[in-house]
Protein backbone atom coordinates (compact mmCIF):
# COMPACT_ATOMS: atom_id res chain seq x y z
CA UNK A 1 0.00 0.00 0.00
CA UNK A 2 1.35 3.44 -0.87
CA UNK A 3 1.93 5.74 2.04
CA UNK A 4 -0.56 8.52 2.53
CA UNK A 5 -0.67 11.66 4.66
CA UNK A 6 -2.43 11.92 8.00
CA UNK A 7 -5.40 13.65 6.34
CA UNK A 8 -5.41 11.09 3.54
CA UNK A 9 -5.44 8.22 6.02
CA UNK A 10 -8.23 9.92 7.95
CA UNK A 11 -10.40 9.84 4.83
CA UNK A 12 -9.51 6.22 4.08
CA UNK A 13 -10.35 5.20 7.65
CA UNK A 14 -13.75 6.90 7.29
CA UNK A 15 -14.51 4.96 4.12
CA UNK A 16 -13.24 1.77 5.80
CA UNK A 17 -10.78 1.29 2.96
CA UNK A 18 -8.30 0.44 5.69
CA UNK A 19 -8.70 -0.32 9.38
CA UNK A 20 -6.81 1.38 12.14
CA UNK A 21 -5.23 -1.96 13.01
CA UNK A 22 -3.91 -2.42 9.47
CA UNK A 23 -2.64 1.15 9.43
CA UNK A 24 -0.99 0.74 12.83
CA UNK A 25 0.63 -2.53 11.77
CA UNK A 26 1.88 -0.88 8.59
CA UNK A 27 3.70 1.86 10.52
CA UNK A 28 4.90 -0.39 13.35
CA UNK A 29 6.42 -2.60 10.64
CA UNK A 30 8.19 0.38 9.12
CA UNK A 31 9.58 1.43 12.49
CA UNK A 32 10.85 -2.08 13.14
CA UNK A 33 12.43 -2.35 9.71
CA UNK A 34 13.80 1.14 9.25
CA UNK A 35 14.38 2.97 12.52
CA UNK A 36 17.68 1.32 13.40
CA UNK A 37 19.37 3.52 10.78
CA UNK A 38 18.11 6.82 12.19
CA UNK A 39 17.33 6.17 15.89
CA UNK A 40 14.25 8.37 15.86
CA UNK A 41 12.31 6.46 18.54
CA UNK A 42 13.45 5.87 22.10
CA UNK A 43 10.40 3.80 23.01
CA UNK A 44 8.03 1.90 20.72
CA UNK A 45 4.73 0.67 22.19
CA UNK A 46 3.29 -1.93 19.79
CA UNK A 47 0.92 -3.65 22.21
CA UNK A 48 -0.55 -0.44 23.52
CA UNK A 49 -0.83 0.87 19.94
CA UNK A 50 -2.65 -2.21 18.65
CA UNK A 51 -5.07 -2.10 21.58
CA UNK A 52 -5.76 1.57 20.85
CA UNK A 53 -6.19 0.74 17.15
CA UNK A 54 -8.73 -1.98 17.93
CA UNK A 55 -10.65 0.42 20.15
CA UNK A 56 -10.59 3.00 17.35
CA UNK A 57 -11.86 0.42 14.85
CA UNK A 58 -14.81 -0.32 17.12
CA UNK A 59 -15.61 3.38 17.36
CA UNK A 60 -15.28 3.76 13.58
CA UNK A 61 -17.60 0.78 13.06
CA UNK A 62 -20.21 2.52 15.18
CA UNK A 63 -19.94 5.57 12.96
CA UNK A 64 -18.27 7.70 15.61
CA UNK A 65 -16.12 10.61 14.54
CA UNK A 66 -13.20 12.19 16.31
CA UNK A 67 -10.46 14.36 14.79
CA UNK A 68 -7.66 11.79 14.97
CA UNK A 69 -9.69 8.61 15.30
CA UNK A 70 -7.54 5.60 14.42
CA UNK A 71 -4.57 7.65 13.19
CA UNK A 72 -1.02 6.66 14.21
CA UNK A 73 1.04 9.38 15.90
CA UNK A 74 4.20 9.65 17.98
CA UNK A 75 4.87 11.80 21.03
CA UNK A 76 8.15 13.57 21.63
CA UNK A 77 9.59 12.01 24.78
CA UNK A 78 9.19 15.33 26.62
CA UNK A 79 5.44 14.77 27.00
CA UNK A 80 4.48 12.72 30.04
CA UNK A 81 2.73 9.46 29.21
CA UNK A 82 1.08 7.73 32.14
CA UNK A 83 2.62 4.37 32.98
CA UNK A 84 5.30 4.74 30.33
CA UNK A 85 8.92 5.83 30.59
CA UNK A 86 9.23 9.55 29.81
CA UNK A 87 12.97 10.21 29.54
CA UNK A 88 13.26 13.70 28.04
CA UNK A 89 16.40 12.35 26.36
CA UNK A 90 18.21 12.33 29.70
CA UNK A 91 19.93 9.78 31.89
CA UNK A 92 18.31 11.73 34.74
CA UNK A 93 14.89 10.41 33.70
CA UNK A 94 15.97 7.09 32.20
CA UNK A 95 13.83 5.23 34.73
CA UNK A 96 11.10 7.84 35.13
CA UNK A 97 7.64 6.39 34.53
CA UNK A 98 5.22 9.30 34.34
CA UNK A 99 2.36 9.16 36.84
CA UNK A 100 0.01 11.13 34.56
CA UNK A 101 -0.55 12.15 30.95
CA UNK A 102 0.39 15.56 29.59
CA UNK A 103 -2.64 17.54 28.40
CA UNK A 104 -1.39 17.21 24.81
CA UNK A 105 -1.26 13.43 25.18
CA UNK A 106 -4.62 13.32 26.91
CA UNK A 107 -6.23 15.39 24.15
CA UNK A 108 -4.71 13.37 21.33
CA UNK A 109 -5.82 10.15 22.99
CA UNK A 110 -9.30 11.56 23.48
CA UNK A 111 -9.32 12.54 19.80
CA UNK A 112 -8.75 8.86 18.99
CA UNK A 113 -5.05 8.96 18.06
CA UNK A 114 -3.03 5.74 18.22
CA UNK A 115 0.37 6.42 19.79
CA UNK A 116 3.14 4.26 18.32
CA UNK A 117 5.84 5.42 20.72
CA UNK A 118 8.04 8.22 22.03
CA UNK A 119 10.55 10.04 19.87
CA UNK A 120 14.18 10.84 20.55
CA UNK A 121 15.27 14.40 21.35
CA UNK A 122 18.11 16.52 22.61
CA UNK A 123 18.47 16.14 26.37
CA UNK A 124 15.80 18.27 28.06
CA UNK A 125 15.23 19.84 24.61
CA UNK A 126 18.58 21.64 24.80
CA UNK A 127 20.28 21.36 21.45
CA UNK A 128 19.94 22.00 17.75
CA UNK A 129 21.29 18.71 16.42
CA UNK A 130 19.86 15.88 18.51
CA UNK A 131 23.38 14.91 19.50
CA UNK A 132 22.86 15.59 23.22
CA UNK A 133 20.37 12.74 23.71
CA UNK A 134 21.29 10.11 26.28
CA UNK A 135 20.01 7.56 23.76
CA UNK A 136 22.42 8.51 21.01
CA UNK A 137 22.05 10.92 18.12
CA UNK A 138 19.21 10.83 15.62
CA UNK A 139 20.36 10.73 12.01
CA UNK A 140 18.89 12.68 9.14
CA UNK A 141 16.95 10.32 6.84
CA UNK A 142 18.15 12.32 3.82
CA UNK A 143 21.79 11.72 4.74
CA UNK A 144 22.64 9.62 7.80
CA UNK A 145 25.98 11.42 8.19
CA UNK A 146 24.07 14.62 8.92
CA UNK A 147 22.02 15.78 11.88
CA UNK A 148 18.22 16.02 11.77
CA UNK A 149 18.26 19.28 13.74
CA UNK A 150 16.95 19.58 17.22
CA UNK A 151 15.62 19.37 19.71
CA UNK A 152 12.57 17.65 18.16
CA UNK A 153 14.87 15.76 15.77
CA UNK A 154 13.36 12.35 16.50
CA UNK A 155 9.87 13.54 15.58
CA UNK A 156 11.14 15.31 12.45
CA UNK A 157 13.20 12.32 11.27
CA UNK A 158 10.39 9.85 11.99
CA UNK A 159 7.89 11.91 9.96
CA UNK A 160 10.41 12.46 7.14
CA UNK A 161 11.14 8.71 6.93
CA UNK A 162 7.39 8.06 7.04
CA UNK A 163 7.71 5.94 10.17
CA UNK A 164 4.70 7.83 11.49
CA UNK A 165 2.38 10.28 9.71
CA UNK A 166 2.49 12.93 12.46
CA UNK A 167 4.27 13.64 15.71
CA UNK A 168 4.44 16.27 18.40
CA UNK A 169 7.37 18.55 19.01
CA UNK A 170 8.21 21.38 21.37
CA UNK A 171 9.84 24.66 20.45
CA UNK A 172 11.72 26.89 22.90
CA UNK A 173 14.07 28.55 20.41
CA UNK A 174 13.36 26.74 17.15
CA UNK A 175 13.10 23.12 18.25
CA UNK A 176 10.10 22.35 16.01
CA UNK A 177 10.96 24.57 13.04
CA UNK A 178 14.69 23.93 12.61
CA UNK A 179 14.41 20.10 12.61
CA UNK A 180 11.34 20.39 10.35
CA UNK A 181 13.52 22.37 7.94
CA UNK A 182 16.45 19.96 8.17
CA UNK A 183 14.26 16.89 7.59
CA UNK A 184 11.90 18.33 4.97
CA UNK A 185 8.67 18.23 6.98
CA UNK A 186 6.13 20.83 8.08
CA UNK A 187 6.19 21.96 11.70
CA UNK A 188 4.24 24.62 13.58
CA UNK A 189 5.10 26.41 16.81
CA UNK A 190 1.83 27.97 17.96
CA UNK A 191 1.38 31.26 19.80
CA UNK A 192 2.72 31.01 23.35
CA UNK A 193 -0.14 29.84 25.55
CA UNK A 194 -2.14 28.21 22.74
CA UNK A 195 -1.14 24.62 23.58
CA UNK A 196 -1.02 23.52 27.21
CA UNK A 197 2.36 22.99 28.83
CA UNK A 198 0.90 20.75 31.53
CA UNK A 199 2.88 17.52 31.61
CA UNK A 200 5.37 18.85 29.06
CA UNK A 201 8.68 18.67 30.89
CA UNK A 202 9.77 22.24 31.46
CA UNK A 203 12.91 23.78 29.96
CA UNK A 204 12.28 27.56 29.74
CA UNK A 205 8.71 28.18 30.82
CA UNK A 206 8.21 31.61 29.25
CA UNK A 207 9.30 30.28 25.84
CA UNK A 208 8.30 26.58 25.67
CA UNK A 209 5.43 25.72 23.34
CA UNK A 210 4.28 22.39 21.94
CA UNK A 211 3.05 21.89 18.40
CA UNK A 212 2.53 19.49 15.49
CA UNK A 213 5.02 18.09 12.96
CA UNK A 214 3.74 16.29 9.89
CA UNK A 215 4.18 15.94 6.14
CA UNK A 216 1.87 18.81 5.24
CA UNK A 217 0.23 21.95 6.58
CA UNK A 218 -3.17 20.27 6.31
CA UNK A 219 -1.94 17.49 8.60
CA UNK A 220 -0.52 20.00 11.09
CA UNK A 221 -3.91 21.76 11.16
CA UNK A 222 -5.61 18.47 11.96
CA UNK A 223 -3.30 17.80 14.90
CA UNK A 224 -3.47 21.39 16.14
CA UNK A 225 -7.27 21.12 16.24
CA UNK A 226 -6.85 18.29 18.71
CA UNK A 227 -4.20 19.80 20.98
CA UNK A 228 -4.94 23.55 21.11
CA UNK A 229 -7.16 25.08 23.75
CA UNK A 230 -7.42 26.44 27.24
CA UNK A 231 -6.18 24.26 30.09
CA UNK A 232 -6.75 25.40 33.69
CA UNK A 233 -3.76 23.26 34.73
CA UNK A 234 -1.33 25.52 32.84
CA UNK A 235 -1.17 28.96 34.46
CA UNK A 236 -0.08 30.62 31.20
CA UNK A 237 -2.68 28.90 29.02
CA UNK A 238 -4.79 31.40 27.11
CA UNK A 239 -8.56 31.47 27.00
CA UNK A 240 -9.60 31.70 23.37
CA UNK A 241 -12.66 30.55 21.45
CA UNK A 242 -12.21 27.17 19.77
CA UNK A 243 -11.00 27.40 16.21
CA UNK A 244 -11.01 24.95 13.31
CA UNK A 245 -7.53 25.33 11.84
CA UNK A 246 -8.47 23.37 8.71
CA UNK A 247 -11.30 25.78 7.81
CA UNK A 248 -9.19 28.50 6.17
CA UNK A 249 -6.69 26.33 4.29
CA UNK A 250 -8.25 26.94 0.86
CA UNK A 251 -8.33 30.74 0.97
CA UNK A 252 -6.38 32.22 -1.93
CA UNK A 253 -3.37 34.44 -1.32
CA UNK A 254 -4.44 37.43 -3.39
CA UNK A 255 -3.28 40.60 -1.73
CA UNK A 256 -1.48 38.82 1.09
CA UNK A 257 1.36 41.06 2.25
CA UNK A 258 4.49 39.02 2.99
CA UNK A 259 7.16 40.83 4.96
CA UNK A 260 10.74 39.95 4.08
CA UNK A 261 13.03 41.13 6.89
CA UNK A 262 16.29 42.27 5.39
CA UNK A 263 18.07 40.99 8.50
CA UNK A 264 17.03 37.44 7.57
CA UNK A 265 18.67 37.59 4.15
CA UNK A 266 22.00 39.14 5.12
CA UNK A 267 25.49 37.84 5.78
CA UNK A 268 25.77 34.35 7.19
CA UNK A 269 22.98 32.92 5.04
CA UNK A 270 24.13 30.01 2.90
CA UNK A 271 23.83 31.20 -0.74
CA UNK A 272 22.05 28.06 -1.91
CA UNK A 273 19.59 28.29 0.98
CA UNK A 274 18.93 31.91 -0.01
CA UNK A 275 18.29 30.94 -3.62
CA UNK A 276 15.94 28.11 -2.62
CA UNK A 277 13.96 30.37 -0.29
CA UNK A 278 13.70 33.06 -2.98
CA UNK A 279 12.41 30.50 -5.47
CA UNK A 280 9.76 29.45 -2.95
CA UNK A 281 8.77 33.06 -2.35
CA UNK A 282 8.32 33.46 -6.12
CA UNK A 283 5.71 30.69 -5.99
CA UNK A 284 3.77 32.59 -3.32
CA UNK A 285 4.03 35.73 -5.44
CA UNK A 286 2.59 33.89 -8.44
CA UNK A 287 -0.36 32.98 -6.26
CA UNK A 288 -1.06 36.62 -5.54
CA UNK A 289 1.04 37.42 -2.48
CA UNK A 290 2.84 40.76 -2.40
CA UNK A 291 6.34 40.92 -0.98
CA UNK A 292 7.16 43.89 1.23
CA UNK A 293 10.66 44.59 2.45
CA UNK A 294 10.71 45.15 6.20
CA UNK A 295 13.24 45.51 8.97
CA UNK A 296 13.44 43.86 12.38
CA UNK A 297 16.28 46.03 13.68
CA UNK A 298 16.84 44.21 16.96
CA UNK A 299 17.13 40.75 15.34
CA UNK A 300 20.83 40.59 16.08
CA UNK A 301 20.10 40.68 19.81
CA UNK A 302 17.75 37.72 19.84
CA UNK A 303 20.32 34.95 20.27
CA UNK A 304 22.21 36.78 23.05
CA UNK A 305 18.93 37.60 24.87
CA UNK A 306 17.83 33.99 24.51
CA UNK A 307 21.07 32.65 26.02
CA UNK A 308 20.33 34.63 29.16
CA UNK A 309 16.57 34.04 29.46
CA UNK A 310 16.49 30.36 28.50
CA UNK A 311 19.39 29.21 30.74
CA UNK A 312 18.03 31.28 33.66
CA UNK A 313 14.65 29.58 33.41
CA UNK A 314 16.31 26.22 32.77
CA UNK A 315 18.40 26.47 35.92
CA UNK A 316 15.27 27.18 37.95
CA UNK A 317 13.18 24.46 36.32
CA UNK A 318 15.88 21.81 36.55
CA UNK A 319 16.46 22.49 40.24
CA UNK A 320 13.67 19.96 40.82
CA UNK A 321 15.96 17.06 39.90
CA UNK A 322 17.39 16.43 43.33
CA UNK A 323 17.78 12.66 43.48
CA UNK A 324 15.08 12.53 46.16
CA UNK A 325 11.60 12.47 44.65
CA UNK A 326 12.19 10.95 41.23
CA UNK A 327 14.90 10.58 38.62
CA UNK A 328 18.48 9.46 38.94
CA UNK A 329 20.05 9.04 42.37
CA UNK A 330 23.77 8.46 42.91
CA UNK A 331 24.97 5.39 44.81
CA UNK A 332 26.03 5.63 48.47
CA UNK A 333 25.72 9.37 49.11
CA UNK A 334 27.89 10.60 52.01
CA UNK A 335 25.44 13.31 53.00
CA UNK A 336 22.56 15.31 51.56
CA UNK A 337 24.79 17.73 49.64
CA UNK A 338 26.69 14.81 48.13
CA UNK A 339 23.36 13.24 47.16
CA UNK A 340 22.27 16.41 45.34
CA UNK A 341 25.53 17.28 43.63
CA UNK A 342 26.49 13.79 42.46
CA UNK A 343 22.98 12.76 41.40
CA UNK A 344 22.81 15.88 39.26
CA UNK A 345 26.38 15.58 37.96
CA UNK A 346 25.77 11.96 36.95
CA UNK A 347 22.24 12.48 35.61
CA UNK A 348 22.77 15.53 33.38
CA UNK A 349 24.84 15.68 30.21
CA UNK A 350 27.37 18.37 29.25
CA UNK A 351 25.07 20.80 27.42
CA UNK A 352 22.40 20.71 30.12
CA UNK A 353 25.04 21.37 32.79
CA UNK A 354 26.46 24.23 30.76
CA UNK A 355 23.04 25.89 30.60
CA UNK A 356 22.32 25.29 34.28
CA UNK A 357 25.64 26.95 35.08
CA UNK A 358 24.94 29.97 32.84
CA UNK A 359 21.49 30.35 34.34
CA UNK A 360 22.69 30.00 37.91
CA UNK A 361 25.33 32.65 37.30
CA UNK A 362 23.01 35.21 35.69
CA UNK A 363 20.48 34.79 38.50
CA UNK A 364 23.04 34.88 41.31
CA UNK A 365 23.21 37.79 43.72
CA UNK A 366 24.33 41.01 42.07
CA UNK A 367 23.96 39.88 38.46
CA UNK A 368 20.21 39.85 37.98
CA UNK A 369 19.95 43.41 36.60
CA UNK A 370 22.98 43.04 34.35
CA UNK A 371 21.70 39.91 32.66
CA UNK A 372 18.17 38.63 33.20
CA UNK A 373 16.44 41.99 33.59
CA UNK A 374 18.35 43.43 30.64
CA UNK A 375 17.49 40.42 28.49
CA UNK A 376 13.80 40.69 29.40
CA UNK A 377 13.89 44.33 28.30
CA UNK A 378 15.59 43.43 25.02
CA UNK A 379 12.88 40.87 24.61
CA UNK A 380 10.31 43.63 24.55
CA UNK A 381 12.34 45.49 21.90
CA UNK A 382 12.22 42.36 19.77
CA UNK A 383 8.47 41.98 20.30
CA UNK A 384 8.01 45.67 19.39
CA UNK A 385 9.92 45.14 16.12
CA UNK A 386 7.35 42.51 15.20
CA UNK A 387 4.42 44.62 16.33
CA UNK A 388 5.51 47.42 14.00
CA UNK A 389 6.10 44.97 11.15
CA UNK A 390 2.61 43.49 11.50
CA UNK A 391 1.14 46.97 11.01
CA UNK A 392 2.42 46.69 7.44
CA UNK A 393 2.33 42.98 6.59
CA UNK A 394 0.18 39.88 7.21
CA UNK A 395 2.96 37.34 7.59
CA UNK A 396 6.74 37.41 7.70
CA UNK A 397 8.79 34.97 5.63
CA UNK A 398 12.41 33.95 5.38
CA UNK A 399 14.73 30.99 5.78
CA UNK A 400 14.16 28.77 8.82
CA UNK A 401 17.86 28.06 9.22
CA UNK A 402 20.86 29.89 7.80
CA UNK A 403 22.45 26.63 6.72
CA UNK A 404 21.91 23.13 5.40
CA UNK A 405 21.80 20.15 7.80
CA UNK A 406 25.35 19.90 9.13
CA UNK A 407 27.44 16.81 9.76
CA UNK A 408 27.33 14.91 13.04
CA UNK A 409 30.04 16.25 15.31
CA UNK A 410 30.63 19.35 13.19
CA UNK A 411 29.52 21.80 15.88
CA UNK A 412 29.79 19.71 19.03
CA UNK A 413 32.95 21.42 20.24
CA UNK A 414 31.65 24.95 19.62
CA UNK A 415 28.45 25.73 21.55
CA UNK A 416 28.11 29.24 20.12
CA UNK A 417 28.16 28.09 16.50
CA UNK A 418 25.48 25.56 17.48
CA UNK A 419 23.43 28.32 19.15
CA UNK A 420 23.64 30.46 16.02
CA UNK A 421 21.90 27.81 13.94
CA UNK A 422 18.67 29.08 15.56
CA UNK A 423 19.33 32.70 14.59
CA UNK A 424 16.10 33.08 12.56
CA UNK A 425 13.80 31.09 14.84
CA UNK A 426 14.55 32.37 18.35
CA UNK A 427 12.91 35.80 17.95
CA UNK A 428 9.43 34.26 17.52
CA UNK A 429 9.84 32.51 20.89
CA UNK A 430 11.03 35.65 22.61
CA UNK A 431 8.01 37.53 21.23
CA UNK A 432 5.61 34.58 21.75
CA UNK A 433 4.53 34.56 18.10
CA UNK A 434 3.49 31.55 16.02
CA UNK A 435 6.00 30.25 13.47
CA UNK A 436 5.92 27.53 10.85
CA UNK A 437 8.57 25.82 8.76
CA UNK A 438 7.74 24.05 5.52
CA UNK A 439 9.83 22.32 2.85
CA UNK A 440 10.79 24.96 0.29
CA UNK A 441 13.08 22.98 -1.99
CA UNK A 442 16.38 21.17 -1.86
CA UNK A 443 20.08 21.74 -2.29
CA UNK A 444 21.40 18.48 -3.67
CA UNK A 445 19.36 15.95 -1.73
CA UNK A 446 19.12 18.11 1.39
CA UNK A 447 15.89 19.86 2.33
CA UNK A 448 15.61 23.60 2.88
CA UNK A 449 12.89 25.13 5.07
CA UNK A 450 10.92 28.32 4.55
CA UNK A 451 9.81 29.94 7.77
CA UNK A 452 6.58 31.90 8.18
CA UNK A 453 6.00 33.98 11.31
CA UNK A 454 2.52 35.27 12.02
CA UNK A 455 0.87 37.68 14.36
CA UNK A 456 -0.48 36.40 17.70
CA UNK A 457 -3.16 33.71 17.15
CA UNK A 458 -2.65 33.76 13.39
CA UNK A 459 -1.80 30.05 13.12
CA UNK A 460 -4.68 29.58 10.66
CA UNK A 461 -3.09 32.13 8.34
CA UNK A 462 0.32 30.42 8.47
CA UNK A 463 -1.27 27.06 7.73
CA UNK A 464 -3.27 28.63 4.90
CA UNK A 465 -0.15 30.08 3.25
CA UNK A 466 1.74 26.82 3.64
CA UNK A 467 -1.19 24.79 2.31
CA UNK A 468 -1.49 27.05 -0.75
CA UNK A 469 2.24 26.61 -1.38
CA UNK A 470 1.83 22.86 -1.03
CA UNK A 471 -0.99 22.88 -3.61
CA UNK A 472 1.47 24.30 -6.11
CA UNK A 473 4.63 22.38 -5.23
CA UNK A 474 5.57 18.82 -4.37
CA UNK A 475 8.48 19.39 -1.99
CA UNK A 476 6.48 18.20 1.02
CA UNK A 477 5.67 14.92 -0.75
CA UNK A 478 9.26 13.91 -1.35
CA UNK A 479 10.61 11.14 0.79
CA UNK A 480 14.13 9.82 1.20
CA UNK A 481 14.78 6.94 -1.21
CA UNK A 482 16.18 4.66 1.50
CA UNK A 483 12.79 4.75 3.24
CA UNK A 484 10.53 4.27 0.21
CA UNK B 1 34.96 38.36 30.46
CA UNK B 2 37.03 35.55 31.91
CA UNK B 3 35.75 33.29 34.66
CA UNK B 4 38.22 31.56 36.96
CA UNK B 5 37.97 27.96 38.11
CA UNK B 6 37.13 29.28 41.59
CA UNK B 7 34.17 31.25 40.26
CA UNK B 8 33.04 28.17 38.38
CA UNK B 9 33.19 26.16 41.60
CA UNK B 10 31.09 28.77 43.38
CA UNK B 11 28.44 28.67 40.63
CA UNK B 12 28.54 24.86 40.59
CA UNK B 13 27.91 24.86 44.32
CA UNK B 14 24.90 27.16 43.88
CA UNK B 15 23.67 24.88 41.09
CA UNK B 16 24.28 21.76 43.19
CA UNK B 17 26.49 20.20 40.53
CA UNK B 18 29.60 18.23 41.43
CA UNK B 19 32.54 19.26 39.21
CA UNK B 20 36.05 17.89 39.08
CA UNK B 21 39.14 19.95 38.22
CA UNK B 22 39.05 19.21 34.52
CA UNK B 23 35.35 20.07 34.27
CA UNK B 24 35.89 23.32 36.20
CA UNK B 25 38.47 24.37 33.62
CA UNK B 26 36.23 23.36 30.71
CA UNK B 27 33.31 25.28 32.18
CA UNK B 28 35.50 28.33 32.80
CA UNK B 29 36.46 28.44 29.13
CA UNK B 30 33.00 27.67 27.71
CA UNK B 31 31.12 30.00 30.03
CA UNK B 32 33.58 32.85 29.43
CA UNK B 33 32.96 32.53 25.67
CA UNK B 34 29.19 32.53 26.17
CA UNK B 35 29.26 35.56 28.47
CA UNK B 36 31.40 37.39 25.91
CA UNK B 37 28.77 36.52 23.34
CA UNK B 38 25.85 37.85 25.40
CA UNK B 39 27.78 41.10 26.03
CA UNK B 40 26.06 42.20 22.80
CA UNK B 41 23.04 43.01 24.99
CA UNK B 42 24.93 46.05 26.24
CA UNK B 43 24.54 47.58 22.77
CA UNK B 44 20.77 47.71 23.19
CA UNK B 45 19.08 50.96 24.10
CA UNK B 46 16.78 49.79 26.88
CA UNK B 47 16.30 53.13 28.59
CA UNK B 48 12.70 53.26 29.80
CA UNK B 49 11.82 49.85 28.36
CA UNK B 50 9.68 47.65 30.56
CA UNK B 51 10.85 44.06 31.07
CA UNK B 52 8.68 41.48 29.33
CA UNK B 53 7.55 38.63 31.55
CA UNK B 54 4.75 37.15 29.43
CA UNK B 55 4.55 37.57 25.65
CA UNK B 56 0.91 38.65 25.86
CA UNK B 57 1.23 40.42 29.20
CA UNK B 58 -1.33 37.99 30.56
CA UNK B 59 -2.07 38.23 34.23
CA UNK B 60 -2.02 35.43 36.72
CA UNK B 61 -5.39 33.69 36.80
CA UNK B 62 -6.95 33.19 40.19
CA UNK B 63 -9.12 30.27 41.19
CA UNK B 64 -11.40 29.68 44.15
CA UNK B 65 -9.49 28.54 47.22
CA UNK B 66 -10.83 25.01 47.12
CA UNK B 67 -9.20 21.61 47.30
CA UNK B 68 -9.23 20.22 43.76
CA UNK B 69 -6.52 17.56 43.87
CA UNK B 70 -6.98 14.20 45.52
CA UNK B 71 -4.20 12.66 47.65
CA UNK B 72 -1.92 10.73 45.28
CA UNK B 73 1.00 10.20 47.59
CA UNK B 74 1.34 6.49 46.86
CA UNK B 75 1.29 7.06 43.12
CA UNK B 76 3.91 9.79 43.23
CA UNK B 77 6.14 8.01 45.73
CA UNK B 78 6.11 4.84 43.64
CA UNK B 79 8.69 6.50 41.36
CA UNK B 80 10.96 7.80 44.14
CA UNK B 81 14.42 6.28 44.56
CA UNK B 82 13.88 5.56 48.29
CA UNK B 83 10.77 5.88 50.46
CA UNK B 84 9.64 4.34 53.71
CA UNK B 85 6.36 4.76 55.56
CA UNK B 86 5.23 7.55 53.24
CA UNK B 87 8.36 9.68 53.57
CA UNK B 88 11.31 10.19 51.22
CA UNK B 89 14.58 8.81 52.52
CA UNK B 90 17.77 10.88 52.36
CA UNK B 91 21.09 10.62 54.19
CA UNK B 92 20.95 11.73 57.84
CA UNK B 93 20.75 15.54 58.04
CA UNK B 94 20.64 15.99 61.84
CA UNK B 95 23.34 14.33 63.90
Amino acid sequence: MTLDTLSGWARRLQTREISSRELTELYLGRIERLDSGINSFVTVTPEQALAAADAADQRLAKGERAPLLGLPVAQKDIFCTQGLRTSCGSKMLDSFVAPYDATVVERMNAAGAVMLGKTNMDEFAMGSSNETSHYGPVRNPWDPERVPGGSSGGSAAAVAARLVPAATGTDTGGSIRQPAAFCGVTGLKPTYGRVSRYGMIAFASSLDQGGPMAASAEDCALVLNAIAGFDPRDSTSLQRPDEDFTAGLDRDLKGLRIGLPREYFGDGLHPEVRRTVQDALAVLRERGAEPVEISLPNSGLSVPAYYVVAPAECSSNLARYDGVRYGHRCADPRDLMDLYTRSRAEGFGAEVKRRIMIGTYVLSAGYYDAYYLKAQKVRRLIAEDFRRAFDKVDVIAGPTSPELPFRLGEKSADPISMYLSDIYTIAANLAGLPGLSMPAGTVGSLPVGLQLVGNYFDEARLLNVAHQFQQETGWHQRMPAAFA
Amino acid sequence: MSLTSEEVRRIAHLARLAVDDREAEDFAAALSDIFDFVEALNRADIEGVEAMAHPLDAEQRLRPDQVTEPDQRDLFQAIAPAVEGGVYLVPRVIE
